[in-house]
C-alpha cells in the first residue's frame, strides 16, 4: 500500500514536473517565436537602412555625375565656341590669302614690262579677270591739251569714247580732284553712256593724277564689288599709274632713240655717197 | 602627283591660276597659251586634269574642248572650262561638248581650288 502511494505520488510529481516541462516549452516556444519577430524586425530594419544608405550613395554619386557632365559640357562649348573661333579664322585667312594672291599677281603682272601697249593691256587684264568688268577704258591727261583721252578699251570701241575736259563730269571731275567715284547703282544699263561710268579710279603718282580707269559696266555674273575689288583698284590706283607712266617714257626714249640712230645711221652713209 | 595643265592666254590668269593650283597638294602645273599649245603639250605629257579659257587667240577653249573629247587618248581627262561669258547658253555648250565643269571670272580661288580637289582626287 505504502508502495502505491509512492508510486501515486511519485507518479503526479512526474505530472508536475512534465507540466512544469510542458509549460517551459511553451514559454521558450513563445520566446523563440517574439525572437524570430524580432530577428525579422531588425532584418528589415537593416535592410531598409542598407537601401536608404545605397540611396544616398547613389544620389551622391548622380550628383558628381552630372556636376562632371556640366563641366564637360562647359568644356565642350568652349571647345566648339573655339573650334568655331578657328574655322572663321581660317576662312578669313584663306580669304585674305587670295586676296593677296590676285594682288601679288597684279602687281607682278604691272611691272613685268616696259612696253607701254603691253601695260596697257596687261591693266585691262586685271579688269576683266581679277574684278569682272565688262565694258570699260583707260583714260590719261593730255598734258599739253588738258583733254582726257581714251587708250585703251574692253567691251567697247576707243571710237565710242569721247574726249573729255579735265573737271567736266564725272570723269573730268575724278581727274580734276584725285578721288575715286563710285556710283550707288552698279546695275547693268540697258543703253551706254560713255558720260556715265560705274566707277571712276584716278590712276595718281603721288598727288599728281595721269589718268583714269572708268568702268561702265561689270559681267553678267558679277553682282557687287568685294573688298578684294577694292583692294585692287587701289593697287590700281597707285601701280598702274606708275607702270603706265613709266612705260610711256621708256617707249618715248626707245623711239627717239631709234629715231637718232637712223638720223646717226643715215649721217654715216651720206660721206660714202 | 596629278599633273594639271592650265590653258590660257592671259598671263595674269595664268599666273593667278598656277599661284592657286600650289594649293592643291602634290601637284604640277604646265602651261599653254592656247589651244594648239596645249594639245602640243598634251602630246608630250601625261596630264591629269586641264583648265581652259574658252575666248583664246589661234585655238580657243570650245575647239579645244571637243578635239580633246572626240580623240580616245584625251577623251577621259576631265576639264573644267574657264570664261569670262556668264550666259547659261555658253555653260550649257560647254557642257554638251564635254566639260566636266564650268567657271565663270572673275574666278573665286577657293571655289576652284575646291573643284580642282574634287577631280583630282577622284
Amino acid at each position: 500500500m505504502e508502495k502505491e502511494l509512492n508510486a501515486v505520488k511519485k507518479a503526479e510529481e512526474f505530472i508536475q514536473l512534465f507540466k512544469k516541462g510542458e509549460e517551459f516549452t511553451k514559454e521558450l516556444l513563445k520566446e523563440n517565436e517574439r525572437l524570430r519577430y524580432r530577428i525579422a524586425q531588425l532584418e528589415e530594419a537593416l535592410a531598409r537602412s542598407g537601401d536608404e544608405a545605397r540611396i544616398k550613395l547613389y544620389e551622391e554619386r548622380i550628383a558628381a555625375l552630372e556636376e562632371e557632365l556640366n563641366s564637360l559640357k562647359e568644356r565642350y562649348a568652349r571647345v566648339e565656341a573655339e573650334n568655331k573661333d578657328f574655322a572663321e579664322k581660317y576662312v578669313e585667312i584663306e580669304q585674305e590669302n587670295n586676296n593677296l594672291a590676285n594682288l601679288y599677281v597684279a602687281s607682278y603682272q604691272l611691272h613685268s614690262t616696259l612696253d607701254f601697249d603691253e601695260v596697257l593691256k596687261i591693266v585691262l587684264e586685271i579688269i576683266i579677270n581679277l574684278i569682272g568688268a565688262e565694258k570699260f577704258a583707260i583714260f590719261l591727261i593730255n598734258e599739253k591739251t588738258n583733254e582726257i583721252e581714251p587708250v585703251a578699251a574692253e567691251g567697247v570701241s576707243l571710237y565710242e569714247l569721247p574726249r573729255f575736259n579735265f573737271g567736266e563730269g564725272i570723269i573730268g571731275k575724278v581727274a580734276k580732284e584725285g578721288e575715286s567715284y563710285f556710283a550707288s547703282d552698279i546695275s547693268r544699263q540697258e543703253e551706254f553712256n560713255a558720260s556715265r561710268p560705274i566707277v571712276c579710279i584716278p590712276l595718281k603718282i603721288k598727288e599728281h593724277v595721269i589718268g583714269i580707269i572708268v568702268i561702265y559696266s561689270l559681267l553678267v555674273q558679277k553682282k557687287e564689288f568685294t573688298n578684294v575689288d577694292y583692294e585692287l583698284f587701289n593697287l590700281l590706283a597707285g601701280h598702274a599709274a606708275t607702270a603706265i607712266f613709266s612705260s610711256k617714257l621708256y617707249t618715248q626714249s626707245e623711239r627717239k632713240l631709234t629715231t637718232i640712230q637712223s638720223f646717226l645711221e643715215l649721217l654715216k652713209e651720206k660721206p660714202r655717197r | 602627283m596629278p599633273t594639271i595643265l592650265v590653258v590660257e592666254d592671259s598671263p595674269t590668269m595664268r599666273q593667278l591660276i598656277s599661284f592657286a593650283m600650289k594649293r592643291v597638294q602634290n601637284s604640277r602645273v604646265i602651261e599653254a597659251t592656247d589651244g594648239v599649245d596645249a594639245l602640243k603639250k598634251l602630246s608630250q605629257e601625261k596630264v591629269d586634269l586641264i583648265l581652259a579659257d574658252i575666248n583664246m587667240p589661234v585655238m580657243d577653249g570650245l575647239k579645244l574642248l571637243s578635239l580633246l573629247k572626240s580623240n580616245p587618248s584625251y577623251k577621259d581627262i576631265p576639264v573644267i572650262m574657264i570664261t569670262t561669258e556668264g550666259a547659261e547658253e555658253d555653260r550649257k555648250k560647254a557642257l554638251s561638248i564635254g566639260a566636266n565643269a564650268y567657271l565663270t571670272k572673275p574666278i573665286q580661288t577657293q571655289e576652284l581650288i575646291k573643284l580642282v580637289n574634287e577631280f583630282v582626287n577622284k
